[in-house]
């Protein structure tokens, strides 16, 4: 934990020059502050009532569903674009076309589809893990050593044994790899997704433009802080997640 | 049981030059129950094609491979390859790799271990088996390999340059091995090699081949009993005669020169 060290060094130095009036507190809150106003988001409420435990689950629920969707779809079409060259040639255009555009830039668009709620911020998330997810598993079945396909072949493999016993397993690293980093930009996208505009009041990204709404700094930079929090946690959880069922390497 | 190979020959599509390379010419060979027929040639010749062939694991070839009589035309049971990089896979234990072809067939879990656990003793490897490939040593990870191939029972055993990438002191281990091995089963295989002291320790004859577009050169019978000295005078002249004749492929024109 002595890494750490500096980190704490750095804080102090900060609370000292917030202490001394060196940066006014309107502009950056001392550390100090910024737990106080975690504390009012908890007990209070950002608006007033809107507890953080609720945001947190809001935002949780909008990954969710985007998250699960992206999974669901950009996996087996990865593994899909991997195993068949034609499949791969006909989807990439596609991929190359959409994939530059960012999630936030369809914020409009899906608002009009499907209005503002649930469904348009897990349909921009969707669209964030999306490809991450897809590209990844598609390299990672085509990262598969057709060695070990031969191997399974002269075993007397069929193609549904190759797939499910060889190119599944032989591509989940890819997978994994392609689940946090899908779920890194889910994350980055929800918040921002949820600036636009949330119908029923919750969520951390609505919860920071309300507090800059009415100028409470140390309540947004809390804010801030959970999200990153959160967003180290879930990528934790994926990495211990990763390391039980495959513990070799 | 045996094994032949009619007029096999292959070649690949040079996709740029739109031109057609002979990898493999007219390759006749007969191998007959019980026999370990070695394949030595010049490096490029051709002979992991060939043993491509014989396991099924290439569609396009001229000629015919027949194992009893039936023709190979894709990969089946009868006929197991050794590879030289090993080929495990690596998200699996060693038990798990070497009962993977009876999972395939749907073994039950219980059976195949049983099985597994048979092979794991007769290899001498108890106490490894919940290791992964990337913990167990080169020659372990072959012995695997070979066990993998081995407990599907196939009528003929390929293996190509099995011993390739270990160091010499382990491959002289493992060619012992082999041949302890082949006392305890009297398995039919065929063995790639590039390396001539091996192939005149372990065989029964010894095809040459030639360089591309390989055919078979000439055909050594070997009839010292084993274990072989590897130093006698018997094993140094096939050896010499051996070398002589890679040596001359390799400093004679190449007829796919012009």
């Amino acid at each position: 934990m002595w890494r750490y060290l500096p980190v704490l060094l750095v804080l102090c130095f900060w609370q000292i020059l917030c202490f001394l009036g060196t940066v006014p507190n309107y502009v950056l809150p001392s550390p100090i502050e910024i737990m106080e106003g975690l504390g009012t988001l908890l007990t209070t409420g950002m608006p007033p009532g809107h507890l953080l435990h609720n945001h947190i689950l809001y935002s949780l629920y909008r990954v969710g569903w985007g998250f699960s969707i992206a999974c669901a779809l950009g996996i087996p079409l990865g593994l899909l674009m991997g195993w068949f060259p034609l499949f791969h040639r006909v989807l990439s255009p596609f991929v190359e076309l959409i994939r530059p555009i960012p999630p936030l830039a369809w914020i409009p668009i899906a608002i009009v589809w499907l209005g503002i709620g649930i469904r348009s911020a897990a349909f921009i998330i969707f669209l964030g893990a999306f490809f991450p997810l897809l590209l990844n598993t598609a390299s990672g079945v085509l990262s598969v050593n057709p060695i070990l396909i031969d191997a399974a072949r002269t075993l007397n493999a069929t193609q549904k044994d190759i797939f499910f016993k060889v190119l599944l397993p032989g591509s989940l690293p890819s997978i994994f790899v392609g689940m946090r980093v899908g779920m890194g930009v889910a994350w980055m996208t929800l918040v921002a997704a949820e600036f636009s505009g949330v119908k029923d009041g919750y969520g951390l990204g609505f919860m920071i433009m309300t507090a800059r709404d009415i100028q409470k700094p140390d309540q947004i930079l809390a804010g801030m802080l959970i999200i990153g929090m959160i967003g180290f946690i879930i990528d934790w959880l994926f990495r211990a997640w990763e390391s039980k069922i495959r513990p070799s390497v | 049981m045996h094994l032949e190979l009619i007029g096999l020959g292959k070649t690949f599509a040079d996709g740029k030059q739109s031109r057609e390379i002979p990898a493999i010419s007219s390759v006749n060979l007969r191998v007959e129950q019980g026999q370990l027929v070695s394949i030595v040639g010049p490096s490029g010749c051709g002979k992991s094609t060939l043993l491509r062939i014989i396991s099924g694991l290439e569609k396009s070839f001229e000629g015919k491979v027949l194992l009893d009589g039936q023709e190979i035309v894709k990969p089946t049971n009868d006929v197991g390859l050794v590879f030289q990089q090993y080929a495990l896979f690596p998200w699996r234990t060693m038990c798990e790799n070497i009962e993977f072809g009876l999972e395939i067939m749907g073994m039950c879990k219980e059976e195949r271990r049983a099985i597994a656990e048979k092979y794991i003793h007769l290899f001498g490897m108890q106490g490894f088996e919940d290791r992964y490939p990337c913990q167990l040593s080169g020659g372990m990870q072959q012995r695997v390999a070979i066990a993998r191939t081995l407990i599907m029972n196939p009528k003929l055993v390929l293996m190509d340059e099995p011993f390739g990438s270990l160091d010499s002191q382990t491959r002289n281990d493992m060619q012992e091995f082999l041949m302890d091995l082949r006392r305890e089963r009297n398995d039919t295989i065929l063995f790639v090699t590039h390396n001539v002291d091996e192939a005149v320790f372990l065989s029964d004859r010894i095809v040459v081949l030639s360089k591309r577009p390989a055919k078979s050169l000439r055909i050594f019978e070997l009839i010292a009993p084993h274990p072989r000295d590897r130093t006698s005078k018997e094993s140094n002249d096939i050896r010499r005669e051996v070398i002589g004749i890679l040596r001359q492929e390799r400093i004679s024109p190449s007829p796919a020169a012009n």
